[in-house]
């Protein structure tokens, strides 16, 4: 891997435990900065756990620890002094189900800015032009920004929760499964916005879809059972990879 | 399914007959129940609700006149039970979903008070509210503010009892709606950096509003029927006004159907009355219940 890009996100030995059954397994990994970095595996082999862990989500769930440490801007961020609604702030997530909240496009969008800032109107009029030009939905919905989001299309509630997640201003995105439900136009459309918006963002990508791996990221992990099985430039993992348990999963005669 | 039926040995086939029978016949029977409850009432009272019969008061030892001072004690109780148990169980309610550890000790035995709240006689409610809102926290502000309108029963303590009775109901359906909210519109709203008390806010609380009115309008429907709690709180058999003031005893009309009909020197006189009474409590009753269906049938549609 090149080394000379900075990281953005480390982790050293991080586990995470649900209750008495340890999810991840000392997970140790680099994510470089405004690339996309996605990681494949099997049902249940932790990488949404990892994702999730990132900007502690998994902290809802009740009887769930962590390990080792993980690292984002330097800091690690399980440690006392981090105040996770900051932590969130920083880190966008979009969703595997899009779920836009049940108020009208504009409303999602400034959902996260109004929480604590009051902006001017005018100010949040151009905030939500410009991240809906971001996620590609400007154009499709510029004229019923008032209308409910949940009368959109599933394809652009997706890109609605990409634009929301964008609009507060996050350094990292994070994507769990975000084209799951999507057909293959929508999906596509999501891909290309994955490929623009990774001059502005570190995008940490879970994908049950190999192909949409190696179309859009810079770096591929593999995880299987817990552990990360390897992780290097996603040209390498898809061609020569140098665990056989990687080599398995990408030919198919595994999972 | 027909060869297969057949294909059964007898006994069986008679057993299922029996069941069926069984099961119908009951069914039948709570429909023709209600039905001939409801029909008895509306056609013996139906004649007797009339604008004077809700507007009047009661005159000549009960045995006259209507229930206007029993119906508007009957609405002013309930509207103050909702405004001392809704915000109350609502907010029992949010803990219990959106804040407490599911298998903690302490909710645990919130929930396990609940439950056993909801199954205790509504005369024990009663006595709780002499004991504890009449003597106690009556009392009590009386001698703090050197009153003496508090110690005694009255719509205020009445309402705070019939809150606490149907506190189990509120807290019940209110969890229902909240959990209704699916955990990813939570976990999207916190993923932008909301607080927990901004995602139940602003996310929460608005999807799950029509569940909590639903609870709140099934709880009052349980209140407005409700006597033995009242019975020593504050209601009173005959009034000459309008409580102005929730320190007032009142008039309720659950109770003067049973002052009508237990407590009147000629029971057979204040016939008439009872059944239009009981027809304007059942309406009533049924008036609040078909709201919340409507409103619940309104949700779902959603």
């Amino acid at each position: 891997m090149a080394k000379d890009i900075p990281l953005k996100i480390e982790t050293h030995d991080f586990s995470f435990y649900y209750g008495a059954k340890q999810a991840l397994h000392n997970i140790t990994i680099g994510i470089p900065e405004r690339r996309v970095t996605a990681f494949i595996g099997p049902s249940g082999c932790g990488k949404s756990t990892f994702l999730r862990s990132i900007n502690r989500m998994n902290d809802l769930i009740d009887g769930t620890r962590t390990d080792g440490h993980m690292v984002v801007d330097g800091i690690d961020v399980y440690s006392k002094e981090v105040d996770v609604v900051t932590l969130r702030r920083r880190i966008g997530m979009v969703f595997q189900k899009s779920i836009p909240f049940p108020k009208s496009i504009y409303e999602n969008i400034t959902y996260g800015l109004t929480l604590n800032d009051s902006v001017s109107k005018s100010d949040l009029d151009s905030i939500v032009e410009s991240c809906l030009r971001k996620a590609a939905l400007w154009d499709e919905v510029k004229d019923r920004l008032n209308n409910s989001a949940l009368g959109l299309s599933g394809g652009q509630q997706q890109r609605l929760c990409i634009a929301r997640a964008v609009a507060i201003n996050p350094d990292i995105l994070l994507m769990d499964e975000p084209c799951s439900a999507l057909d293959p136009i929508s999906t596509g459309k999501v891909e290309e916005l994955i490929t623009e918006l990774k001059d502005t963002y570190t995008i940490v990508l879970v994908t049950h879809n190999m192909q949409q791996a190696a179309r859009v990221s810079d770096n591929t992990g593999f995880f299987l059972m817990g552990s990360l099985i390897e992780f290097d430039r996603t040209r390498t993992i898809f061609t020569s990879p140098s665990k056989k348990e990687t080599e398995d999963y990408i030919t198919g005669r595994f999972g | 399914m027909q060869t297969s039926t057949s294909s059964m040995p007898l006994p069986k086939r008679l057993i299922g007959f029996f069941a069926v029978t069984i099961a119908l016949t009951a069914a039948v029977a709570v429909l023709g129940i209600i039905l001939g409850m409801v029909g008895s009432f509306v056609s013996n009272g139906g004649g007797g609700v009339t604008w004077t019969f809700l507007s009047e008061f009661p005159r000549n030892n009960n045995t006259e006149g209507g229930i206007w001072p029993a119906l508007a004690g009957t609405t002013l109780l309930v509207l103050l039970m909702t405004i001392l148990g809704v915000p109350v169980g609502t907010a029992t309610a949010i803990y219990l979903t959106e804040f407490a550890k599911q298998d903690s000790w302490f909710a645990r035995s919130v929930r396990f008070a609940v439950n056993t709240l909801a199954g205790v006689p509504s005369i024990v409610f009663g006595l709780f509210g002499v004991g504890f809102f009449i003597q106690f926290m009556g009392n009590g502000i009386d001698g703090w503010l050197g009153t003496s309108s508090f110690g005694d029963g009255s719509l205020l303590w009445s309402a705070a009892t019939l809150a606490v009775l149907t506190l189990p109901v509120v807290i019940v359906a209110v969890e229902e709606a909240l959990r209704a909210v699916p955990r990813d519109l939570r976990e999207a709203s916190l993923a932008l950096g909301a607080t927990r008390w901004q995602t139940i806010v602003k996310v929460v609380v608005p999807n799950a509003v029509t569940g909590i009115l639903t609870g709140s309008i099934l709880a009052v429907g349980r209140g407005a029927g409700e006597v033995a709690a009242i019975l020593f709180v504050g209601v009173t058999y005959s009034s000459e006004s309008i409580p102005s003031a929730v320190t007032e005893k009142f008039m309720h009309l659950g109770y003067h159907l049973f002052v009508l009909s237990t407590q009147s020197p000629d029971v057979d006189l204040t016939l008439p009355l009872q059944y239009a009474t009981t027809l304007v409590l059942l309406g009533l009753t049924f008036l609040l219940n078909l709201t919340a269906i409507l409103i619940r049938s309104r949700l779902r549609k959603r």
